[in-house]
């Protein structure tokens, strides 16, 4: 199964890829960026919004 | 009863003024931080106008890093422009230091009479009986509290505008994605602005450089995803091997800037969005603190307003709406058209632009000289420009 996850050692938490989500799917929690899977299409507009390339899909 | 009048979302320069402005009108509020420590860390390249800064706080040395008298604009083929600031357009004039300078606000807040709560996330918020009730989390501690109205000045990410519906996700072509490093060991002049234009530095975007007084200076980049074919950090650091390869690296900045012009509204039924949360940022420099500061400020009165009528409907308050337009919801819609104009001009193009300018003595330069010039060489693209130049 494909799903998307976070490098928390690139992630920078700036919150670039809750902006861009159109589905509710993630969210900054202080410093911690939660991934919300069910509601994620992988659409990949958080993993091209990445400043840091932190956001990948996974299988 | 209420717990608080206001409850304010997002202790950065916006959400400080929302309640430094209500407090000083007399209403009880409540300004939370989602951080353990306001200002950190810092999203932001740190530049804001004289004009802009000085209509909210007097300045304050403790919190500027630098004063800027020129911006220096330079062309993919490393042809260079120098404009004074004033003619530079407003977001050249200081560099903050934002760390300090965001504290200072929440002090502000606070002294006026504003309770300021840090490791504080809003969590939910439901609206009934005209009313808003609002989830808290305190240093892990959950509560709920009431209030009349929120202001939701919770930035890039804002879930407040989420939970009450007002859709402001922003498509690939309405962020600046970007990285900045606070860096030593570089040459730059401490009272001058760097730009570096065209698609070769900074699809979409642009590359800067911010003195933070003698020794270092913010680099960024800014990249729009729809155009950029990889990663923010990838480019920046590609510039700096070519640019500054002797640099060292003291501090790394990330953020997600909105550039997607004026929203439609900015309210619903008891809630307000100031700021980064309502995309307040200019679309052509990314600058945000001077329109989140105005916002602040009008939706503190309107609150205000709201609350002495005893009625917090959408309807009531959508004159905060009206009010942050007529500042300047026309540049953001001015500038995104422009921002959209300029991203079609190839790096020839600019470089021509800059190269046609290039002699003309500083004090003479102006964005009325720059548009002759562009009229003078290149007639074609100066009618493309007009409706902003003339």
């Amino acid at each position: 199964m494909k799903r998307l996850a976070v490098n928390r050692y690139k992630c920078g938490y700036c919150g670039a890829c809750v902006a861009v989500c159109k589905f509710d799917a993630n969210e900054l929690i202080e410093t911690y960026l939660e991934i919300y899977e069910d509601r994620c299409t992988l659409c990949m507009a958080c993993v091209k919004t990445c400043p840091m390339n932190a956001l990948e899909v996974v299988e | 009863m209420t717990d608080y009048d206001v409850i304010v979302v997002g202790a950065g320069p916006s959400g400080s003024i929302s309640a430094k402005t209500c407090a000083e009108k007399g209403l009880s509020v409540l300004l939370i931080e989602k951080r353990q420590e306001i200002g950190v860390p810092v999203r932001c390249a740190e530049g804001v106008s004289k004009k802009g800064l000085e209509r909210f706080v007097k300045p304050d040395e403790k919190w500027i890093a630098s004063e800027i008298e020129r911006a220096e604009i330079i062309s993919p083929s490393s042809h260079r422009v120098v404009l004074s600031a004033e003619k530079a357009g407003n977001e050249v004039g200081y560099v903050l230091e934002r760390k300090v300078f965001d504290r200072y606000l929440a002090m502000l807040a606070s002294r006026a009479g504003s309770n300021v709560l840090t490791k504080t996330s809003a969590v939910y918020i439901k609206r009934e009986n005209g009313i808003v009730r609002v989830g808290i989390r305190s240093m892990g501690e959950e509560e709920e509290l009431t209030a009349k109205i929120v202001i939701g000045a919770d930035g890039v990410e804002s879930r407040v505008a989420k939970w009450v519906g007002i859709d402001t996700t922003l498509k690939l072509n309405e962020i600046e994605s970007c990285v900045q490093y606070l860096m030593t060991n570089i040459d730059f002049d401490p009272s001058t602005t760097y730009f570096w234009i065209g698609k070769k530095y900074a699809p979409g975007g642009y590359i800067w450089l911010f003195p933070k007084g003698k020794d270092s200076a913010n680099v960024g980049i800014g990249v729009m995803p729809a155009l950029a074919e990889r990663d923010a950090k990838w480019y920046l650091d590609r510039f700096l091997k070519e640019n500054f390869p002797e640099g060292e690296i003291v501090e790394v900045v990330v953020g997600g800037v909105p550039v997607k012009g004026a929203i439609d509204t900015a309210v619903s039924d008891n809630v307000m969005l100031v700021g980064d949360a309502a995309r307040h940022t200019d679309p052509i420099t990314g600058g945000g603190i001077v329109n989140g500061m105005i916002a602040g400020y009008l939706a503190g009165l309107t609150a205000y307003e709201a609350v002495e009528s005893g009625d917090f409907s959408e309807r009531f308050l959508r004159r905060y709406d009206e009010r942050w337009k007529a500042e300047f919801g026309e540049s953001l819609v001015r500038n995104k058209k422009l921002q959209e104009k300029m991203l079609k001009l190839e790096d020839s193009v600019l470089d021509r632009l800059i190269e046609s300018v290039k002699g003309i003595p500083i004090e003479e330069m102006s964005v009325k000289r720059l548009a002759y010039e562009i009229f003078k060489k290149h007639p074609r693209l100066f009618w493309d420009l007009r409706e902003f130049i003339i």
